[in-house]
């Protein structure tokens, strides 16, 4: 008869081999699953953090703690914040090999067309990463030019002053339940820093992914574009299959300063548990200009709506977002404007496009603020149904408190074309390849403003999503 | 051998079998021999066409398609272009988004059969997934060198599909795609309907260039004038779901000049009797 000591061995092998392809959990640390004050501390003591980072995270909990859930958007009953690990960092060990991952997660790699050294990253038997980002690249040049390229853990200890000065001055904790919640628990995630009149001309690119069972990832990036600079951020995140539950909520706050630009790219293929909550927002100043092409994929939840505020004149802001959802998927999605000077212009542009029962919304608020005379907007969202029982639906929200302004706003809803699907077909593509064909020319818009490797790998994604969605 | 294309005694609705379009048309075109369809609007001309390649809302009642023998009532619209059918539609479909470029690789390479072959993959591109589409500098070429021979210009390589295009460019476009595709058997669905002297000139061309022992056309038309640049071997009239007569190109001529009106005289007549 097994001892209870060997049945909890037992188990302990079995959870092992459960979590499929990722790696063994060998960390120096792990905090208690379940979040209060004291894993605040430890966390705070495991990191070495400066005393206001500390009271910032405990205050954050206390308003992440007394803020109720919100109760629009999607169902999030299914988190349960007691049952996720808020922090872990990892050893500097290896962990399994390439010959552990299941084929069938290769062949989905090979179908995206990854990087060989992308592949074991993201297969997690390359450096190893958890909640701290490991992974950067960036060119000496822009090193030797001022450009801070860290993972923000790297980004406070390193950059204090600058880091001081910003954080949290976007997206204060009060913002919302999941700002405050990531604002308690932040790891990882990066740090960007572009001085004055510096033009990054090459997209910098992070990696991030969920590895270890239940945890969530509350990654906390930072970007400041100094006057008249310019960067291009990539964010690329896949996820691979999870037996439970997991969360994910980010916080981006990009500051631009006067003539400067930040463009933020991110494409988001998590796997189908988990629950995605971000909370992005830009500030930007005189003739400065914030973009995000902001792709969602994967995940169970997504709520994210990406943010410009125009806080100086001659500000531009433009949002490209598009949804793909798929059964059992909800995507909230879209963006916001807020006009808050005058002569400021701003392009929201919505793609999404549902199918086997998923359901995508946009969601959007346009605010043009009193004294921002001379502002202009545009808003267009288009939905693609590929079926009768999938759902789309469209929540603009317009708050204009000034005469003097331009603004556009058009919606539509239609569904795979009939004669669309024909005419290909009568042209030798297979059904699915036909519709594929459609629901790739009806992302193009957006498609076309990625760097070339994403969007080949994003018209791949496309390619997957739609495989087995007809007939 | 020559490839023939048989209509026999082909009855077909429209709105989930609400209206009876097609009352019994018997045809058969062979590879090499041009076939001028004319007929009075709403007679079911491009009923014919989309019953032909396998539309879906059109449902074939009775009768029968036969390619080379074989029925291809139950095939898919894309295994009939794969066995040589091509329709040149009368409204050619805008697809937003898609490059006629991208759209014609993808076309070409399923209709000639590189997609039944395993994927490769380009080892000087690493990270590169493979493909099984026709390699991209072949085709490039092909396409290139054809949209100079049927006068589209090639910017219209990048252009989305249809989209946008003058209703005298779809038409050049649908050539351009039909030689591209290389049917065996084409049904020309008004492609001369729309069109100024110059682009009538340019379509015919691209007809007459066409054209030859390897396809058998159908030429749906409502005017003569084509029919002075494209030689037809058989001339038919098409009226309420049928062909009513057959003759040679001195048909066309006559119902140039007398109208649809005695056809309908003698035989709208019948129809009405029969009713
Ligand atoms: N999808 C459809 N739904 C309903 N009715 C249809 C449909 N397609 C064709 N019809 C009807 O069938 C009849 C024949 O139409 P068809 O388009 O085949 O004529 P046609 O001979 O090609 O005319 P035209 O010379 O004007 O092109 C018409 O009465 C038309 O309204
Ligand atoms: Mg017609």
């Amino acid at each position: 008869m097994a001892t209870a000591s060997d049945r909890e061995a037992l188990s302990g092998v079995k959870d092992d081999y459960q979590y499929g392809f990722s790696k063994p959990e060998e960390y120096v640390f792990k905090a208690r699953k379940g979040l209060n004050h004291e894993v605040i501390d430890q966390m705070c003591d495991m990191k070495n953090e400066p005393d206001w980072m500390r009271e910032f995270r405990h205050r954050s909990l206390d308003i992440f703690l007394s803020k109720p859930m919100p109760t629009w958007g999607a169902d999030l009953s299914g988190i349960d914040f007691d049952d996720i690990y808020y922090y872990i960092k990892p050893t500097e060990k290896q962990g399994k090999s390439w010959d552990d991952i299941p084929a069938s997660i290769k062949d989905t790699f090979d179908r995206l067309g990854i990087p060989e050294a992308e592949r074991k990253f993201l297969a997690g038997v390359g450096a190893q990463y958890e909640s701290e980002v490991v992974y950067h690249s960036l060119q000496e040049q822009w090193t030797k030019l001022g450009v801070i390229f860290l993972d923000t853990d790297s980004g406070l200890r390193e950059h204090e002053d600058v880091f001081k000065e910003y954080f949290g001055s976007i997206i204060p904790p009060s913002d919302n339940k999941f700002a405050a919640l990531n604002s308690a628990v932040w790891s990882g995630g990066s740090f960007l820093y572009v001085p004055k009149g510096v033009q990054v001309d090459i997209p910098l690119q992070a990696y991030f992914r969920i590895n270890a069972q239940n945890m969530g990832q509350f990654e906390r990036t930072l970007i400041i574009v100094e006057e008249g600079a310019s960067v291009h951020y990539v964010e690329g995140c896949t996820a691979p299959i999870y037996a439970s539950d997991s969360l994910h909520s980010a916080v981006v706050e990009i500051i631009i300063k006067d003539g400067g630009r930040c463009r933020y790219t991110t494409i988001q293929n998590w796997s189908n548990n988990v629950y995605n909550l971000v909370t992005k927002r830009a500030r930007a100043d005189k003739g400065a200009t914030m973009e995000w092409v902001d792709a969602n994929l994967g995940s169970k939840v997504t709520m994210k709506y990406p943010a410009v505020y125009m806080m100086g004149p001659k500000a531009h802001g433009e949002i490209l977002s598009i949804a793909f959802a798929g059964r059992g998927q909800t995507l909230d999605a879209g963006g916001k404007v807020v006009h808050g000077a005058p002569n400021t212009s701003s392009k929201i542009i919505s793609k999404s496009i549902s199918k086997n029962g998923g359901r995508a919304s946009y969601r959007g608020l346009l605010k043009v603020a009193k004294g921002a005379t001379g502002s202009k907007s545009t808003v267009v969202c288009d939905a693609l149904l590929l079926d009768d029982h999938s759902r789309s639906d469209t929540y603009p929200y317009i708050e204009i408190d000034e005469q003097d302004v331009q603004v556009g706003h058009e919606a539509s809803v239609s569904k795979v074309n009939e004669e669309q699907l024909f005419y290909l077909m009568s042209r030798g593509l297979g059904e699915e390849e036909a519709a594929t064909m459609i629901v790739s020319g009806f992302i193009e818009p957006m498609v076309k403003e990625l760097p070339m490797e994403y969007a080949v790998e994003m018209n791949r994604l496309i390619q997957l999503q739609m495989e087995g969605s007809i007939g | 051998m020559t490839s023939e294309l048989v209509i026999k005694d082909l009855h077909a609705t429209v709105d989930d079998g609400a209206k009876a379009v097609l009352k019994g048309v018997n045809l058969t075109i062979r590879q090499g021999e041009v076939h001028a369809l004319m007929g009075p609007n709403g007679s079911g001309k491009s009923t014919l066409s989309n019953a032909i390649m396998g539309h879906p809302h059109y449902q074939v009642t009775s009768g029968d398609i036969l390619l080379d023998g074989e029925s291809i009532l139950e095939m898919e619209p894309n295994e009939r272009a794969r066995l040589g059918l091509f329709l040149a539609f009368q409204y050619p479909v805008a697809v937003p988004g898609v490059s006629m470029a991208n759209f014609l690789r993808t076309a070409v390479s399923n209709v000639r059969g590189y997609t039944d072959q395993p994927m490769v993959s380009d080892n000087n591109r690493p990270g590169m997934v493979g493909s099984n589409l026709m390699p991209m500098r072949e085709f490039r070429n092909e396409l290139l060198s054809k949209m100079d021979e049927f006068h589209v210009d090639r910017s219209f390589a990048k252009r989305y599909l249809n989209e946008g295009f003058s209703g005298g460019e779809k038409k050049r476009v649908e050539i351009l795609q039909m030689a591209m595709l290389q049917p065996k058997i084409a049904i020309m669905d008004e492609t001369d309907s729309g069109l100024d002297i110059d682009a009538l000139r340019v379509v015919s061309d691209g007809v007459n260039k066409l054209a030859g022992p390897g396809l058998g056309i159908l030429l749906i038309t409502h005017y003569q004038r084509i029919l002075n640049y494209v030689q037809p071997d058989f001339v038919h009239v098409f009226f309420d779901g049928r062909i009513v007569i057959s003759g040679g190109a001195e048909l066309a001529h006559e119902l140039e000049a007398k109208g649809y009106q005695w056809v309908k005289d003698e035989f709208g007549e019948a129809e009405l009797v029969k009713a």
